[in-house]
């Protein structure tokens, strides 16, 4: 395998008043599972439906309904645990875990407390090139999400929306091993990239189909290292867990305000109190949500209405040798075969389509180096600029190929590609073509160019007798001579004629 | 373990059924004499018996993913005791 070897980097370090603290964070993140009907009923998934019209009696919890579980979302939760090199259980079971909210109509979640149907697994968090966090991945377990409720339409009530009801979520939990807020953002970013290529989840977080909750606590240099050696939790602090975020951006405001609210309570003598806390982006602050707090105990029991998940090891293999390549490994293989640089890499299969457009380019192109700075900076940068994605992209692999082709081949410039690949980009077209068509190919006759540069040296006496004196003013002859060809002239060979002509 | 009237009073608060304080310690009679049971049953020996989860040998029933279901908004919301635009409405609820 083609592997990228990194080192862990360096844990974020907040100064107190009387002491540096480093943090740990542990992370659950709420997937909702890619598929067309919902956990345990046959009602659709699909966001922004008419309010409660994505709603079977199921759902709705009315009496003597029956959950019959989409064997498709088990599937795409075992294939989130292969995709993190987790253990997959072949017998899980579900739990209810009871309380009550007007959005969750049955009074208890399906979910997973005691036989998750994914174990331990890992994930590989990118910092920088050559900078990377491994974290562990405790398990993952696979239950119903709830309603939503809606609390500004009207002065007194609270409106409620079941379409939501019973989706199917992929709970995935870390062990404590993100060591400060960036790393946490980037935890969150590199979870959704995975989901995004197994295709598990689209990782929308806009619409909460991806949410997090950080679980946070303090601690003195060299605490983290004791309870790794021992994985014993006394050596660290008490945790507050803050819920529900869906933004890169206030995980990590949320983070640093929460560390430095717990560490100025420790450093004044006083106990963080173990709880679970909403972050206010608007206030920048975090706070206790209280109103929670009776409601914890959550009575789990077995779910009588289900019987235990029993799946079997040929299943698991068939979804095992179906797994797409991954990122870690894509990003690996660029650098291996294409001789990108790390960077380059990481740009390129941060997105599953953006990784096969650069694929086909370079594949037609030759070229890895080339091709992806031109994927990178031309096409990216365009279409940034337009707001656009590469699906929409005007340009296809195989022109953007001929443009590379073209200037592999010394038919044109480098300035001239750019010209040609915004034409190619606002009117279409075979590269190829337009360039031959419109005159755009580089004069790589030095006859010809060393007409032009005669007749620059002949018309301009003066610059000649400057530029024999001090050789850095050649450039002005180069320059006037691809002005003088329209910036079609082959640099170097104009580089060079120029040189030999005043004798430099 | 056995169940006081403390404990009976908030297992009803959880469960949200209104008891009178006259009936908890009824409440918790009752409890304890269904753990009283369990315990009984702890008695036995079932050391290397495999637990039964079901009383007969069924695998648990799964379906494909397809949508065959919902799409009635107003049957779903029949019920309700207020529902406004394809909605339920509930006394505010605020966290």
């Amino acid at each position: 395998m083609l592997d990228l070897t990194y080192e862990a980097p360096k844990p974020k370090v907040i100064a107190g008043a009387k002491h540096d603290w480093e943090l740990v964070i542990g992370m659950e993140i709420h997937a909702q599972v890619a598929s067309q009907a919902k956990l345990f009923s046959g009602a659709s998934t699909k966001f922004g439906a008419e309010p409660n019209s994505n709603v079977s009696f199921v759902d709705a919890a009315m009496p003597g309904m029956l959950p019959v579980i989409n064997e498709y979302c088990i599937e795409q939760a075992v294939r989130t645990g292969l995709g993190l090199k987790a253990q997959i259980n072949l017998t899980s079971a579900f739990d209810r875990k009871n309380y009550f909210y007007p959005d969750l109509p049955q009074g208890y979640q399906i979910s997973q407390l005691y036989h998750p149907l994914v174990g331990e697994g890992e994930v590989i968090v990118d910092m920088e090139p050559g900078v990377a966090r491994l974290v562990r991945i405790e398990r993952i377990h696979v239950e119903q999400d709830a309603g939503k409720s809606i609390h500004d339409m009207d002065p007194n009530m609270s409106f409620v929306d079941l379409n939501r009801t019973g989706v199917a979520l992929m709970e995935i939990v870390s062990r404590p091993d993100i060591r400060g807020p960036e790393e946490a953002a980037a935890y969150v970013v590199k979870m959704r990239q995975i989901l995004r290529y197994l295709g598990t989840c689209d990782g929308n977080m806009q619409n909460g189909n991806l949410r997090a909750d950080v679980n946070v606590s303090i601690c003195l240099p060299g605490q983290y290292e004791k309870y790794m050696e021992t994985q014993d939790f006394g050596h660290l602090g008490t945790r507050c867990e803050i819920k529900n975020m869906n933004s890169m951006r206030f995980i990590q405001q949320a983070i640093d305000y929460e560390a430095k609210r717990q560490i100025a309570i420790v450093e004044a003598g006083g106990n963080v109190d173990q709880e679970t806390r909403l972050y206010d982006p608007d206030k920048g602050e975090t706070r206790s949500m209280r109103s929670k707090e009776e409601a914890h105990d959550y009575r789990y029991f077995p779910c009588p209405d289900l019987l235990p998940l029993e799946i079997e090891q040929g299943w698991v293999d068939d979804i095992a040798a179906s797994l797409p390549e991954l990122p870690d490994e894509k990003k690996a293989r660029f650098v291996k075969i294409f001789g990108l640089s790390e960077y380059d890499a990481s740009v390129l299969t941060a997105e599953v389509v953006n990784a096969a457009y650069f694929e086909e380019v370079v594949t037609a192109a030759g070229d890895g180096k080339l091709s992806a700075n031109w994927v990178i900076n031309e096409l990216f940068g365009r279409l940034k600029k337009d707001d656009c994605d590469i699906a929409d992209s005007p340009v296809s692999p195989t022109q953007l190929a001929g443009i590379i082709k073209l200037i592999k081949s010394d038919a044109i410039s480098g300035k001239i590609a750019k010209d040609l690949f915004e034409i190619v980009y606002s009117e279409g077209g075979d590269p190829e073509q337009i360039v031959e068509d419109r005159g755009m190919k580089q004069v790589t006759d030095t006859g010809a160019i060393e007409t032009a540069v005669d007749e620059i040296i002949a018309a301009n006496p003066a610059q000649v007798e400057k530029a024999q004196q001090n050789p850095k003013l050649a450039g002005w002859f180069v320059g006037q001579v691809m002005k003088a060809t329209g910036g079609k002239a082959n640099p170097k060979a104009v580089n060079e004629l120029v040189a030999a002509k005043l004798g430099l | 373990m056995s169940i006081d009237i403390e404990t009976a009073a908030r297992v009803a608060k959880l469960a949200r059924i209104k008891v009178e304080s006259e009936d908890l310690p009824a409440l918790a009679q009752s409890f304890n004499d269904i753990l009283g049971f369990i315990e009984q049953l702890n008695e036995v020996d079932v050391e290397g018996v495999e637990p039964m989860v079901s009383v007969t040998p069924m695998r648990l029933k799964r379906r494909t993913d397809g949508v065959t279901d919902g799409d009635m908004q107003d049957k779903v919301l029949a019920n309700a005791p207020d529902a406004r635009e394809g909605f339920f409405a509930v006394p505010k609820v605020v966290e």
